[in-house]
């Protein structure tokens, strides 16, 4: 009896295990098969051993584009876990107000993504944009197809206001769950609002908020057409993140090689700080 | 159709949730599993219903072994302690759902909702939603669903839990009505021993993963196996302490004894453990054979009708306090000893090792 | 440590406040003594929660003044009043151990460190959590938790009342009993205000020296447990206090003696004549069972009998009236009909729930 429900357990999993197969196994094993092999595009293929990586590994143009890509990360983390958690927090938490901060909030989030490019792109424009006009109205000089300090900030205001309504709504969920009992007690402790913020709501979105850092993080690290119809990578290579020098190096420039071990290598730094991010983050829940 | 436990056990990451456990639960009386919360009465009822898979031994029931037989084809349903029911319907279609799925034609389902209905005391709020029901009336929505399916086995874990004292009360009064007419294998789980023994029936004593005993539920209140079973089975929890036997006599502590009966007599000097229950300690001698005692007073509780003294036998040597339980009002001074009586013909007899000596 | 009044205390949750229905709490003049304990004891909705919160300062109320001796602090928020409150669910903060969750409420006031810990100190032993101080609170058990709910609470010195909120809803039996006689341990200890609320009549009665029974918002009956028990003012105390509650049926009134369906019944209010819905009450511990052959009592049917450890519930009935009473472990109970002794001294007669008054209403 035990054994015609595991087999029918097998049968049934089996149609995902060859989907599975089919969209992740299988290009990812081409790409290891592309990164030892040389071809020039004729199907014909030469053994080269671990020489990408040892290339795509000291190249400087992936060092740049791997401190840029790290910059970027690191300063959309910065910013949009801390504003979501208090935009989270300025939220109403009943009423009829309610639904609506919900949907405006979620408005961002249901844009696709080419579309914010291309909006953020005419919004900036200093000579049609709104944006680009009110900043040279104001007398700064702004021009971010010009200027790398320009590109980086419109860059980065981007991705906060298309991403930090996640992280609001992450956060606002973990909030509604605390039961009104905690907030009572708190205030006949005599709870400052700092230390109901650090010993109650902090602790009780703690779940939610490592799963915003470990989406944030793998979404901006992966992130590539926003800033693809944004900046093109430019100006020059000032914001040319790994995944646009990627798609430079192989579909630019057709070196497949090079570009699988880069591809590689770009899996693992993502798989290798996701860990680093959730262990770092559960390591105190476990004791 | 009876429900057979045979050797079932499960562990998970390798933890013992249940250890092996052989039960017969018989249809036409309440089966009630009586223990503390982590016990494992909900483990054992998900074993019996088909949510979990024992991971070793064999369920069977009605004669067929359904060991690995998924819920769905089990015929089986359930009461939670959380009033579960469909939110966006109302109390009528609440109660129909386990009969639409059957594909019942509708007047069948129609008569069959109003039976229960009116069993439940729904009638009138059958065109409500259960939002707008008080806490009681949602409970007796969720059990009137259970029940109107021709369900085989009926599990109710801790149905009244989350319910106010006198709905408590109501609702067990009507309970065993409502199954009096099936014929289904009823399991109820509760941590209440006063909750067991008005309910009747027979019951289970479950501790940490264990059954400890079973049987009829007065039978198994009155003549415990095991000192466990008597400490499951007594609210407020029965009064142990180690005596020691020397011939006929009976000795605890330094200043109380009493003559042994017959069939204790008979065994070999040395060290018990004797346990009464707290109606059975009180402040005026009662029953056949009181014998006196003192006590160091901790806390006294008057309630309307009885007072309930807490109190140390000798020194404080972090055994845990006795407690006396007498009709009427009798106002002790907190601190200082009193004198209490035991009556020693109600009281029970235990190995060290805590099985119990027929006495 | 202070005296709590309420004076003329109501409350409406709703913008609307024509009707009876819209006040969560009627009307309400009351007066708690220093040191006492006193349990506020009713059905869910019946506003005992609302009046709990309007003390605490969780809710201002919609009318009315609370005093504290006799500082108006109606509009104090609650860290302003000096009160610890203990929840149905445990609060604990999850993140830190137990000595810091005690010592949170003292941290919170600026109270010097050594001080702090000496205070710690003192109330863990209270509460026996000593052992457990260098824990994380989050591992612990549920009466763990509520310890150091109450713990929380009884640390800071300025303490005016501590309230509790059905605390004990989510301990197992066996240790309700530990941590309620906890309870009134403490409060002989400490001589703190304490104010209970619970639905659970055992709870109210073993606890408090005063319980307050309240129904729709509004007091029925304050009084000692035994006065609870022995003269319910109306029948919704006699059925809510005492398990199961008060026989009430329905009986006229002819020569001072209760008659229902045929039978005369003595009754202990001395009453001539009484208005509107007759009704006499007794409670399942005030009957005797005698068997049918006996001479005197009301003939009933047996209907049922539930086990209750050291006593009986028998359900009997007559003509169609169930009638509960109480009889002890051991003693026979006749197998098929029985005649019922009501003890004339804790009969009485009531009229439209209310107990009439001696001489009765004209």
């Amino acid at each position: 009896m035990n054994k015609t429900v595991n087999h029918k357990a097998w049968f049934l999993v089996l149609p995902v295990l060859v989907l599975v197969a089919f969209n992740a196994f299988i290009p990812l094993m081409t790409v290891v098969n592309y990164s030892v092999q040389e071809t020039f595009g004729d199907n014909t293929f030469f053994w080269a051993g671990l020489i990408w990586f040892e290339d795509v590994l000291h190249s400087e143009r992936f060092h740049a584009a791997l401190v840029r890509q790290l910059t970027f990360t690191f300063t959309i983390l910065a910013i949009e876990i801390p504003l979501g958690v208090v935009i989270a927090l300025t939220m109403p938490k009943r009423g009829i107000w309610v639904p609506v901060c919900l949907v405006t909030m979620a408005l961002p989030l249901l844009i696709p993504w080419n579309v914010v490019g291309a909006i953020w792109n005419i919004f900036a424009l200093p000579e049609i944009g709104l944006l680009g006009q009110v900043l040279n109205g104001l007398g700064i000089d702004y021009n971010f197809t010009r200027q790398p300090g320009a590109a980086w900030f419109t860059l980065i205001a981007m991705d906060v206001w298309h991403w930090t309504s996640l992280v609001v709504l992450l956060a606002y969920a973990g909030l509604v769950s605390i039961p009104d009992a905690f907030y009572q007690a708190a205030k006949i402790d005599g709870a400052s609002t700092w230390a109901i913020f650090r010993h109650i709501q902090l602790p009780k979105m703690k779940r939610v908020l490592t799963i915003a850092v470990l989406l944030r993080f793998m979404d901006s690290f992966n992130i590539y057409t926003e800033p693809f119809v944004l900046t093109g990578g430019g100006p020059g290579n000032s914001t040319t993140l790994l995944s646009i020098d990627l798609v430079k190096l192989a579909l630019g420039q057709f070196d497949l090689g090079p570009a699988a071990a880069m591809s590689l290598i770009y899996f693992l730094i993502i798989l290798a700080l996701s860990w680093i991010f959730y262990t770092l983050m559960m390591r105190d829940e476990e004791r | 159709m009876p429900l057979d436990l045979k050797g079932v056990s499960k562990q998970v990451g390798g933890e013992t949730h249940i250890y092996p456990t052989d039960l017969t639960l018989e249809p036409g009386v309440f089966n009630i599993l009586l223990g503390t919360t982590g016990a494992g009465k909900t483990t054992l009822m998900q074993l019996m219903a088909g949510l979990e898979r024992p991971t070793a031994g064999e369920v069977w029931f009605g004669g067929v072994n359904v060991t690995g037989m998924p819920v769905q084809k089990r015929n089986v349903s359930m009461v939670h302690q959380q009033f579960i029911n469909y939110p966006n319907m109302s109390v009528f279609e609440n109660i129909a759902s386990p009969l639409r799925v059957a594909r019942m034609p509708k007047a069948e389902i129609k008569a069959r909702v109003e039976r229960m209905a009116d069993l439940l005391k729904l009638t009138p709020l059958l065109g409500r939603r259960p939002s707008e029901l008080s806490g009681g009336q949602q409970q007796r929505c969720a059990m009137a669903r259970a029940l109107v399916k021709d369900a085989s086995l009926v599990l109710l874990d801790e149905p009244l839990a989350n319910l106010d004292f006198k709905l408590r009360e109501e609702l067990r009064d009507e309970l065993p009505r409502l199954f009096a007419d099936r014929d289904c294998v009823v399991v109820y789980a509760t941590t209440e021993p006063v909750e067991a023994l008005l309910l009747g029936g027979n019951t289970a004593t479950v501790f940490q993963g264990r059954v400890a005993q079973f049987g009829p539920t007065g039978e198994v209140y009155r003549r415990p196996g095991t000192l466990t079973s008597a400490q499951v089975f007594s609210e407020p929890p029965i009064n142990t302490a180690p005596v020691t036997k020397d011939g006929a006599t009976i000795r605890l502590g330094e200043h109380t004894d009493w003559t042994a009966p017959p069939p204790i007599q008979a065994l070999p000097d040395g060290a018990y453990v004797f346990g009464i229950r707290p109606h059975h300690v009180t402040l005026a001698p009662d029953g056949t054979h009181p014998v006196a005692i003192d006590g160091m007073v901790l806390v006294t509780e008057l309630s309307g009708s009885e007072s309930v003294v807490h109190f140390r036998l000798g020194a404080d040597d972090g055994a845990a306090p006795w407690v006396s339980q007498s009709h009427g009002i009798h106002a002790v001074p907190v601190g200082q000893v009193a004198r209490l009586h035991m009556d020693v013909a109600q009281g029970l007899y235990f190995e060290p090792d805590g099985a119990r000596i027929a006495a | 440590m202070a005296k709590i009044t309420l004076a003329g205390v109501r409350h409406s949750y709703g913008s609307t406040r024509d009707d009876r229905a819209d006040w969560a709490l009627q009307h309400l003049d009351e007066t708690w003594e220093d040191g006492g304990a006193y349990a506020l004891l009713g059905p869910s909705g019946c506003g005992k929660t609302t009046l709990l919160n309007i003390v605490s300062g969780l809710l201002r109320p919609t009318e009315g003044r609370v005093l504290f001796d006799d500082r108006d602090v109606t509009d104090q928020p609650p860290d302003q009043r000096h009160i610890a409150q203990v929840f149905q669910f445990p609060v604990i903060y999850d993140t830190m151990t137990v000595h810091d969750n005690l010592a949170f409420p003292l941290r919170n006031r600026g109270v010097d460190e050594t001080r702090v810990k000496a205070r710690v100190r003192e109330i863990a032993d209270m509460l026996e959590l000593t052992d457990m101080l260098g824990r994380r609170a989050r591992g612990l058990t549920a009466d763990g938790k509520q310890k150091i709910s109450l713990g929380r609470g009884l640390v800071r010195e300025d303490v005016n009342i501590v309230m509790f909120d059905e605390p004990l809803t989510v301990i197992d039996p066996h240790l309700k009993w530990q941590l309620r006689s906890k309870l009134k341990e403490l409060h002989q200890r400490v001589g703190l205000t304490m104010v209970y609320v619970t639905h659970d009549q055992t709870e109210a009665l073993t606890f408090a020296e005063q319980v307050m029974v309240m129904n729709e918002g509004q007091v029925v009956q304050i009084g000692t447990p035994v006065d609870l028990f022995e003269c319910p003012q109306h029948t919704f105390v006699g059925h809510f206090i005492g398990s199961p509650g008060m026989n009430v049926l329905p009986c006229t009134l002819e020569g001072g003696k209760a008659v229902v369906e045929g039978h005369a019944i003595p009754i202990a209010n001395p009453v001539t004549s009484a208005a509107g819905r007759l009704e006499i009450g007794v409670r399942p511990e005030f009957i005797d069972l005698a068997d049918r052959g006996a001479e005197t009592g009301v003939p009933v049917e047996i209907l049922k009998v539930s086990d209750a450890g050291r006593y009986r519930v028998v359900h009997t009935c007559l003509n169609g009236f169930v009638i509960k009473a109480l009889v002890s472990e051991g003693v026979e109970i006749p197998a098929d009909g029985a005649r019922l002794a009501l003890a004339p001294e804790k009969t009485r007669l009531y009229a439209d729930g209310w107990l009439v008054p001696d001489g009765g209403t004209p």
